[in-house]
């Protein structure tokens, strides 16, 4: 959990003002930018303009703006399908990802994706990985590249609590271990995996952070609804990997606010835990954290009310902008731009 | 000409490759230290070091996610699955990772790879080490698949294979490492996509792959000394991209179709090919296509057992000749 240090003392009156306030308004900007966008998705689903599945990040928003605004340009972000808020806090536009859960030409990936492989490189966010575990042997080889090349930039690997029980988890944390890669996992544990309750099928308490021995590394588990507490987790962890002392292993402890996907109401959750949750909503922790350090509401109001009309603007192009055409279909198969298997 | 191993052949490949480029890294189980378990690694580690040739654990999931991930953000590895057998404990990165990643980014995800394994039967090694699993990769849109049958096709296809910008799927058999072929000085590229045709002839084609070329070259020359059917033979090397020109042309010459292959029967690479004859060259045939696969089992592993199974030069031979003479 979140140690002392990471508690906020006034300076003068104690609070640690480590982060300063760019980077904390920056912090709370993306994390409003997640909630909005995410609550956004979710609402245009009920009008079915958002089609096939969804994954929200409702309430795991201080994760994703943590780690990102942590990352330097170059660093690179591998994602899950509940990857909306990864490529977000990349700084992907709130346009780009709506078009593509709205199917839309504007998307990301001209609806070619879809809401569970959000990619964008430019943006460093090398994917979202729709099959549990897949994406984290991929995060070793891209720092296995980094090592081999001498380039600083680390590979950031996000996932939930229910891919500590895969292979692929365990043989890629070895991999990265025994290899010393510039890799920094970063488990979500949200205390579901889809919608059984983790500890239901797993062998320890905390999924991911007590298998960390097993591979030789810290056990670290973190108040995930404390993006500064995340921050300074995640610049701890960069340091270490960009030092060539190899891979971390992160547990941030945080709950999903809706279902696992867009079709679960979530009934499996026991009376009253959404609601203690919610005391511990990471946009109303971080909004009293700048008020602590003496932000002026005028100042958030006025970063609400942008993100807000940031969503807005995005929504109403999106709606506006034309569907895939056919002739997208069979590009991009294969690397000269086609799909040609024979001549 | 000098002769060198189909084994010796493979370490050439990859020697030249990696000579080359600086960005081809290779990686495996035993690959490094110990040169192989057949042997066709030996020397690669001593000659470019152990940062560009790497032992991995017994992890398949890690091999083939770590290639893809350093194959994404700027290298060309080189990985090795010990026996193609275990793509099945792998199999995510080859159906769902590797050659989806470009289209469903919509072209933004590079994955330029080569994944090298040891496939096929004659070992002895049983149902779970003597697969011919070509037909598992064709299916997958996204990906080349390639199956040399010669020392001189490993070492271009290979170079061909890691010069090319999608995942290639090389396939080398087992049974043909310690065969020799004639290999030019020098360096050798080949073309992917491209069939050759090791021995022409005019009463019927036959195609074949890998182990099976040499059994369909030895069934021709029976073919021709006793019976006087002169065949032609392609070896099809590259089932994705498919040279069906090559195939075509053939059929249009020689009037019959054969196909010669070790996987089991169901779906098999010849059903496929089969079919694009019949859509499209079915007035070229004098008679239906036939063919010559092992049966729909998986694979015993006593030799007595194994040698019933795989197509024999005998049984193309017979196949054919009861075919053309009926």
């Amino acid at each position: 959990m979140a140690t002392a240090q990471d508690r906020a003392q006034a300076p003068g009156s104690g609070l640690n003002d480590d982060i300063g306030e760019a980077k904390r308004l920056a912090m709370y900007r993306s994390q409003l930018r997640i909630r909005e966008a995410e609550q956004r998705a979710y609402d245009l689903f009920l009008q079915n303009l958002v089609k096939g599945t969804s994954h929200l990040s409702l309430g795991q928003e201080a994760v994703a703006s943590g780690f990102a605004e942590a990352m330097q340009k170059g660093d690179l972000s591998f994602c899950t399908y509940r990857g909306h808020a990864h490529t977000l806090a990349r700084c992907v536009s709130v346009e780009k990802v709506l078009g593509e859960l709205m199917q839309r030409d504007n998307g990301l990936m001209r609806g070619k994706g879809g809401s569970m492989h959000l990619t964008s490189e430019e943006h460093g966010v090398m994917g979202s990985y729709a099959i549990i575990g897949a994406h984290l042997p991929i995060a070793c080889g891209a720092a296995w590249r980094a090592q081999y090349k001498g380039d600083k930039d680390v590979s950031v690997c996000f996932f939930g609590d229910g891919t500590t029980n895969i292979g692929a988890f365990h043989e890629a944390l070895n991999f990265a271990a025994i290899w010393k890669l510039p890799v920094v996992f970063v488990c979500e544990n949200n205390l579901y995996m889809e919608y059984t309750p983790i500890g239901d099928v797993t062998a320890v308490p905390h999924p991911a952070a007590d298998r960390a021995g097993s591979y030789g590394l810290e056990r670290i588990i973190i108040d995930g609804n404390d993006a500064d507490v995340v921050y300074r987790t995640a610049q701890r962890a960069f340091s270490r990997a960009r030092a060539g002392e190899g891979p971390s292993l992160i547990e941030a402890l945080t709950y999903r606010h809706s279902g696992h996907s867009r079709a679960d109401p979530a009934k499996y959750r026991p009376e009253g835990e959404l609601e203690k949750w919610k005391q511990r909503d990471p946009i109303k922790i971080y909004r009293e954290r700048l008020q602590q350090f003496g932000v002026s509401d005028k100042v958030i109001a006025e970063i609400d009310a942008s993100v807000r009309q940031e969503v807005d603007d995005a929504t109403e192009t999106c709606k506006a902008a034309p569907m895939p055409p056919a002739d997208i279909l069979t590009t991009d198969v294969y690397a000269d731009g086609g799909w040609a298997w024979r001549n | 000409m000098p002769e060198i191993t189909y084994r010796d052949a493979v370490i050439r490949g990859i020697a030249q490759e990696m000579a080359r480029d600086n960005d081809v890294v290779f990686l495996g189980e035993d690959v490094a230290k110990a040169g192989g378990v057949f042997k066709a690694t030996v020397g690669l580690y001593e000659q470019f070091g152990p940062l560009r040739v790497r032992d991995t654990p017994i992890s398949e999931q890690a091999i083939l996610g770590a290639a893809m991930g350093a194959a994404m953000t700027g290298l060309k590895p080189i990985a090795e699955i010990m026996f193609s057998d275990f793509f099945a404990v792998c199999f995510d990165y080859i159906a769902n990772e590797f050659p989806k990643s470009r289209y469903m980014s919509n072209g933004q995800t590079k994955c330029p790879l080569v994944v090298r394994t040891g496939n096929g039967a004659g070992s002895r090694f049983g149902a779970q080490h003597s697969q011919s699993v070509e037909n598992w990769c064709m299916m997958i849109p996204g990906l080349k698949v390639v199956a040399p049958s010669s020392p001189v096709d490993v070492i271009g296809l290979l170079a061909a294979a890691v010069r090319d910008p999608d995942p290639v799927i090389f396939l080398e058999h087992k049974s043909l490492y310690a065969t020799k072929g004639e290999v030019p000085d020098g360096e050798i590229v080949d073309r992917l996509g491209t069939a050759k045709i090791v021995r022409p002839g005019r009463d019927a084609t036959i195609l074949a792959l890998a182990l099976m070329v040499p059994r369909a070259v030895e069934a021709a020359e029976r073919l021709k000394a006793e019976h006087g059917i002169d065949c032609e033979v392609i070896d099809v090397r590259s089932l994705v991209p498919l040279d069906t020109q090559t195939i075509l042309a053939s059929v249009a010459k020689t009037h019959r179709l054969f196909t010669v292959e070790e996987n089991p029967r169901l779906c098999g690479w010849g059903a496929e090919i089969v079919s694009i004859v019949a859509d499209e060259a079915f007035y070229d045939l004098d008679g239906p296509p036939v063919r010559i696969t092992t049966p729909h089992i998986p694979l015993p592993a006593a030799d007595i057992l194994e040698d019933m199974v795989l197509p024999t030069a005998e049984r193309i031979v017979e196949t054919v000749r009861r075919s053309l003479q009926s």
